[in-house]
């Protein structure tokens, strides 16, 4: 058993590409976790999705041994978390899981805005963070600028920042020598009743549901009754061990230790992170503190593309939901799309994401409809209901006033780029809360929609800064809004997955511009089919698809009528699959391309 | 019981000199024909379907390729002796023969003529030398005009193809094609005009080159001007189009062809031949035959069992129905009613959507009226979407 004065406890916070895992990569390797033969880029990174976007999803842990310059040998264990807002949640739980972090930032980039938004809430967990400069020895670095940068926008002292290389593999004892000496061991005490707090849950094809905690007090072992206190339920833990990063089964895990154990679970809703495991036979008192709950704040629906494929949809997804519980779905229908699941979502990557793996893990081909935000409806009978879904949207007359929620959003621009940026928050009705300049960067605070977010904000952002802005937002509070839905109509008839909300101001644009899209992705009929939106009875933009004028075989004689009927026979079973409206065929590639945010 | 709609033979001659790059028939460049043993071959398989069909009376033959002109006349000939010996003929049977203008001289015109041949229908596809060559053909169009002069003399009937619509070709450039293609037609005595627009086969080597981006065709809109204005210049001119793509002075359809749109039966033989057969007895029953399409199998096939059918499908009642529909709407005058019926076994309306009806007539894409089904001018020209738009 280590003593607590040699755990060190500790996460790595980074903006996306500023070699977060890359370090990592390089701290396993120092300290023998893998061989040079078992190495590969990334190896905390275990989802194809993760490495191919070069994104950390899901948290990970890794347990290494060092020896230190004092002779003495620590065990570290690193929590690997996720950079992007969306992972926030899962953010703050790897966090709750250490005593300190490093903050890796980009010597020649500087602070990104995600950066901003992950280090203080390291800095809110009470961590010691050490400032680390990677990529120094990139001609670009500009360590004292950054160390200044760090000091003014972020506010901690970084005159003793390590500096290294990670892919060059410089600096790196440095690092791990700063984590022996700068950071706090835990706190414990193994002979009080086990207190340990459940930090993530996933399924394993081959050990079923895994679960990672961190022990505050006590010692779990493999036998050990325990006792999930928020749901009262008890299970007899089967196995005990760590990541080194290989699975590697230990006898327990004792105070300030970070480890899995297995303890045949079912479900991983079971297991609801944050909550506080104890001995069966010997509880603790109190639960540790947990954590707030996840609450998505986008939905879209999911629709397959052939509804034959409903109920591999719906496993699908509640399979994908064993691994990650910060996701809902609820079953939908549509007109347009058939049977489907209404999906919420923490954020839009979150939501990219997870449309991603099913199509990827489970080979489904989907329609998504766009992302909404969670409006909130007041009616006259002074009741209040969310809405996920514009179709969902009562009657104008019951209604007294919508709410949508809005964010705060940091934005970090070369100032070349301010004036642009200023005006596209503006466009999105943005209020500006404060614009400071760290060296030659602008650092703004504005408050935002989030429905404006959801819509293009962050292509649109990328494309005016040249890729130079960074972003980042969390869900602040709703405010009464002047909220419309606008409906698009094909040849008359309600399309019910197009419909969609926006701010009376914006209706008209978008209301447009969808029916532009439209005009060009459904095909031609043999007659004029007119596109539509319209605000309740109000039409707001309208396109016209003309008629079609020649689809005729040149030639057909005694040789070419049973080609020609087979290929009439195809088209009228084809005809059945297409969604029909009215008499109108909307392809399925309509849908995806209409609804995409972007133009692209 | 027999209507208007006629039975013909259709016997196929597989090989060419050369292959055109648009062409997606049955054809072979072969480097040694033996002529004997291809007319044997021809003339057992034609026993063998006169066996299966006896008691009709034969209404046209159209010898149809690959480059029937290639074939001996005397072959030629042998065939059609057979065919009156099989089945009692009307009086002014059809017989048609398609030739290449460089594939004939003067000469061979009046050996073809004198085998029995009637009607002459050549490939001329395009009246300038260019597109001649993008189209592949060996012939230039000097040498398309006098062959085509020259059969005007001989046949009481010529026809000649163009092929329109080709890539950069403009509506000025086609209209000058045409007017001058009419000019020729009326003054040397040509009663008959196939114009075609440019269509794109499946895997033909021109469809390949399409696919990757070596010229671009007519976009939708302009082709079904190209169309319009075909249909207007060949009015005027006294030959308006009596099906999708096909005109004719008054009283100068082609009759077998006409057999294939009203739904009668045709006998099909040689390599790759289709036919439609409809059964004696009780129940009304289609089948539709199909020759094995490699010549050489082909022949052995024959040698060893009288014929080289290689699909008979009975077809079902709804699938005989909707080829009634889909060929029959491509005539100017539409479908008969009743005949459909009697040929069917079913009245039109079974078969058809009334919703897509309604809309179709609404749009004046078609005209329905208690003896007939015809498709607007408008209609022909979208006639696939029209036909799938109809049937139920």
């Amino acid at each position: 058993m280590t003593d607590l004065s040699h755990i060190r406890n500790f996460s790595i916070v980074a903006h996306i590409d500023h070699g977060k895992s890359t370090l990592a990569d390089r701290l396993i390797q120092a300290c023998e976790g893998l061989t040079l033969r078992e190495m590969h880029e990334q190896v905390l990174d275990n989802m194809d999705i993760e490495r191919e976007r070069g994104i950390t999803i899901k948290a990970q842990t890794v347990r290494l041994a060092y020896k230190a310059k004092d002779g003495k040998t620590y065990q570290l264990n690193l929590v690997d978390t996720p950079g992007h807002v969306d992972f926030a949640y899962e953010v703050s739980r790897s966090l709750a899981a250490c005593e300190g972090s490093i903050l890796v930032v980009d010597a020649s980039q500087g602070v990104e805005a995600q950066t901003l938004a992950n280090v203080y809430q390291a800095i809110e967990a009470n961590h010691e963070i050490v400032p680390v400069l990677n990529k120094i020895d990139l001609p670009a670095a500009e360590p004292d600028r950054v160390k200044q940068q760090i000091e003014d926008v972020i506010g901690i002292d970084a005159s003793d920042a390590v500096l290294c290389s990670a892919k060059s593999g410089i600096g790196i004892p440095d690092v791990l020598e700063a984590l022996v000496t700068r950071l706090p061991p835990p706190t414990g005490d193994g002979d009080a009743p086990l207190k340990a707090l459940l930090v993530d849950s996933w399924y394993d094809a081959y050990l079923g549901v895994v679960i990672l905690v961190r022990v505050k007090d006590g010692a779990i072992k493999k036998g050990t009754k325990v006792r999930f206190m928020s749901t009262n339920t008890t299970y007899t833990v089967e196995q005990v061990g760590v990541f080194t990063p290989k699975r590697v089964v230990l006898p327990s895990l004792n105070p300030g230790e970070l480890g899995f154990i297995t303890a045949g679970i079912k479900a991983v809703a079971d297991c609801n992170v944050g909550d506080t495991i104890t001995d069966d036979a010997r509880p603790a008192a109190e639960p540790l503190p947990g954590f707030k709950p996840s609450v998505p704040v986008v939905f879209c629906g999911l629709f397959p593309v052939d509804a034959a494929q409903f109920e591999v949809l719906r496993e699908s997804l509640a399979k994908l939901r064993l691994n990650d519980a910060s996701f809902h779905f609820q079953m939908e229908s549509s007109a347009a799309l058939g049977f489907g699941f209404r999906c919420g979502f923490l954020g839009l990557l979150h939501m990219e994401i997870i449309q991603e793996r099913l199509e990827r893990e489970f080979d489904l081909d989907l329609i998504s409809t766009a992302p909404s935000v969670v409006y909130r409806i007041h009616s006259t009978d002074g009741s209040v209901q969310e809405l996920h879904n514009p179709a969902d949207m009562p009657e104008v007359t019951r209604i007294t006033k919508i709410e949508e929620p809005w964010v705060k959003a940091t934005i970090l621009v070369p100032d070349e780029y301010l004036g642009s940026i200023l005006a596209l928050c503006t466009e999105r009705r943005g209020e500006q809360i404060d614009l400071t300049y760290a060296g030659n960067r602008a650092m703004l605070i504005y408050r935002l929609p989030l429905n404006e977010i959801v819509f293009d904000f962050y292509d649109r952002l990328k494309s005016i800064s040249r890729g130079y802005a960074s972003f980042d937002y969390e869900v602040d509070d709703y405010r009464e809004s002047d909220l419309v839905k606008v409906s698009i109509l094909v040849n008359d008839e309600l399309v019910d997955a197009l419909s969609f909300m926006a701010h009376r101001s914006q209706a008209e644009g978008r209301g447009r511009q969808i029916c532009e899209r439209l005009k060009d992705l459904i095909p031609r009929h043999l007659f004029k089919i007119p596109i539509q939106a319209a605000i309740g009875g109000k039409v707001i933009a309208r396109e016209t698809i003309s008629a079609m004028r020649k689809d005729v075989t040149a030639k057909c004689y005694g040789g070419d009528i049973s080609r020609k009927r087979k290929l009439l026979d195809k088209q009228k079973a084809g005809k059945k699959r297409m969604r029909q409206f009215g008499s109108v065929e909307i392809p399925q590639s309509a849908f995806i391309s209409a609804l995409r945010m972007s133009d692209d | 019981m027999m209507g208007d709609e006629g039975f013909g033979l259709y016997i196929h001659w597989p090989f060419c000199l050369s292959k055109c790059p648009y062409c997606d028939f049955n054809s072979h460049v072969a480097e040694h024909v033996d002529q004997g043993a291809w007319r044997d071959a021809l003339l057992r398989e034609l026993a063998y379907f006169a066996g299966c069909t006896p008691g009709r009376i034969l209404t046209s033959i159209f010898f149809g390729g690959g480059t029937p002109s290639l074939m001996d006349p005397d072959t030629a000939a042998a065939l059609i002796a057979a065919a009156r010996a099989s089945w009692r003929t009307v009086n002014d049977l059809e017989i048609t023969l398609e030739a290449n203008p460089g594939t004939v001289d003067a000469e061979r015109f009046e050996r073809i003529h004198a085998a029995g041949i009637n009607r002459l229908s050549m490939g001329v596809q395009a009246l300038n030398d260019a597109d001649l060559k993008f189209l592949g053909r060996r012939h230039g169009v000097a040498e398309a005009r006098t062959a085509w002069r020259a059969a005007a003399k001989i046949f009481p009937r010529t026809s000649f193809d163009l092929i329109y619509a080709r890539p950069k070709q403009t509506l000025a450039m086609w209209e000058e094609e045409l007017r001058e293609a009419l000019d020729e037609v009326q003054r040397h005595g040509i009663t008959h005009l196939s114009l075609y627009q440019l269509t794109m086969e499946d895997g033909t080597p021109m469809a390949a080159e399409h696919a990757r981006g070596k010229f671009v065709l007519p976009v939708e809109d302009d082709a079904a001007v190209m169309y319009e204005r075909t249909q207007a210049l060949c009015d005027a001119a006294g030959f308006p189009a009596y099906e999708v793509s096909n005109h004719a002075a008054e009283g100068a359809a082609c009759r077998h062809n006409l057999t294939y749109w009203r739904g009668g039966d045709y006998v099909g033989v040689g390599p790759g031949a289709h036919g439609r057969l409809t059964l004696d007895g009780a129940t009304r029953a289609t089948r539709a035959t199909r020759q094995i399409k490699a010549p050489a199998i082909w022949l052995k096939r024959v040698d060893r069992d009288g014929h080289g059918t290689q699909e008979d499908e009975l077809l079902t009642a709804e699938a005989r129905a909707e080829e009634l529909v889909m060929v029959g709407l491509r005539v100017s005058d539409g479908l008969d009613k009743d005949r459909f019926a009697r040929l069917a076994g079913r009245p039109l309306e079974s078969l058809i959507d009334p919703t897509g009806l309604a809309m179709l007539t609404r749009e004046n894409l078609l005209q329905d009226t208690p003896s007939r089904l015809v498709a607007t001018p408008r209609g022909r020209l979208a006639l696939n979407a029209v036909i799938k738009a109809l049937l139920a």
